[in-house]
């Protein structure tokens, strides 16, 4: 769906708008690989092992965008960024089966089914930036763009760089003081949703095509966990509403 | 930023953080930090090896490391409290799938969104 709103975007845009897509994932091509063959992109299509775009434009979820403008300066700051609507006429898309889903992976899907999200206004404010530029009224000034960005202190700071040595340490074959680092990195950024889902990600349960997905402990072995929390267990308790901060104009 | 030892050269910091090193200190935007043992120094020499603890102190940033397994983890600043210091866009390179480097600013004079995804 991005790449066909890409091509039509740079296709009205006189080859002036590009789309670069950037997968995080501390097991590089092994994780992405798939997914990125699949979508046959024909815009810049990269691999962030070490999460940069965490550390250096502040991302905590994922689907995240920024917008970036002609002259390299962000007009809008990293914020969740929806799935292009489908057209009306589209016929809509089949429900999963999931009758041979662990019970976890529908609940999972239940809480996912409940974040929201507003594909309509965000890609309305997409169109307009790419037609109208800095007139558009969803382009920001660079102080509104600073300021909308992530809060950062010198503890959210450190959480970055424990982060980092964690993916490091995870690729190096260090997992135990992989975990360690990825522990405080949680501790220290409790806002970052990849910083959680990408250490789950790394204790997979089972070796079916669930098992990056299952992101929290294992029902035979469930002390052997090394965090705190799970994906369902965090949505549960913090609420699928709360997933994403809302997309403001 | 990730480094595999405990001095780094001007120019790696330059290019990795996006932090300029000036007469009156490191800068990025309109943010300058002044460098104590900066001066009687060349802040022009950019093949100068600086000891990463000390700089990483004196520009407030973190520096988490594993000496035993080589690695230092030098996390951003926080100076502006924000995760952006400046609205322009930070030094960013990615390899693709076959680890070919692609260098964000190549794209200067085009509209650009970065879309963050991934597999799990």
């Amino acid at each position: 769906m991005w790449q066909a709103l890409r091509d039509e975007l740079n296709a009205s845009s006189n080859n002036g708008f590009e789309l670069i897509t950037v997968g995080l994932d501390a097991l590089g091509n092994a994780g992405c690989q798939t997914f990125m063959e699949a979508a046959q992109p024909t815009h810049p299509a990269l691999i962030d092992r070490h999460h940069q775009l965490a550390e250096k434009f502040g991302v905590i979820n994922i689907p995240s965008s920024i917008w970036i403008d002609e002259n390299g300066i962000i007009v809008r700051p990293a914020e969740p960024a929806p799935a292009p609507p489908k057209p009306a006429d589209a016929e809509p898309a089949a429900a999963p089966d999931l009758s041979a889903a662990p019970e976890r992976l529908k609940s999972m899907m239940m809480e996912a089914a409940k974040i929201p999200s507003n594909p309509e206004a965000y890609h309305a404010a997409l169109r307009d930036w790419v037609a109208k530029g800095a007139a558009s009224e969803f382009a920001m000034s660079p102080d509104q763009v600073i300021n909308r960005s992530r809060p950062r202190s010198v503890e959210v700071a450190t959480g970055h760089a424990h982060f980092e040595l964690a993916t490091a340490l995870q690729i190096d074959g260090h997992q135990e003081a992989a975990i360690e680092h990825f522990r405080h990195a949680h501790e220290l950024v409790p806002d970052s949703w990849t910083f959680r889902r990408q250490a789950w990600s790394l204790q997979p349960v089972g070796d079916g095509p669930f098992a990056r997905f299952w992101q929290g402990p294992a029902p035979d072995s469930p002390d052997s966990w090394p965090y705190e929390g799970g994906w369902l267990e965090d949505i549960q308790r913090e609420g699928a509403e709360n997933y994403n901060a809302p997309w403001e104009p | 930023m990730l480094h595999r030892s405990s001095t780094i050269t001007r120019s790696e910091f330059e290019q990795h953080t996006g932090w300029v090193f000036k007469p009156e200190g490191a800068c990025k935007g309109d943010v300058c930090i002044p460098l104590r043992d900066n001066s009687g120094d060349n802040p022009n020499d950019k093949s100068a090896m600086l000891d990463l603890e000390s700089l990483a102190e004196q520009m407030g940033m973190p520096l988490i490391s594993s000496p035993q397994h080589k690695l230092w983890a030098l996390g951003p600043e926080s100076v502006s409290s924000r995760a952006l210091t400046s609205a322009s866009a930070p030094p960013l390179s990615l390899p693709d799938l076959a680890g070919k480097p692609f260098d964000l600013a190549s794209l200067r004079g085009k509209k650009v969104v970065v879309y963050a995804w991934a597999p799990y």
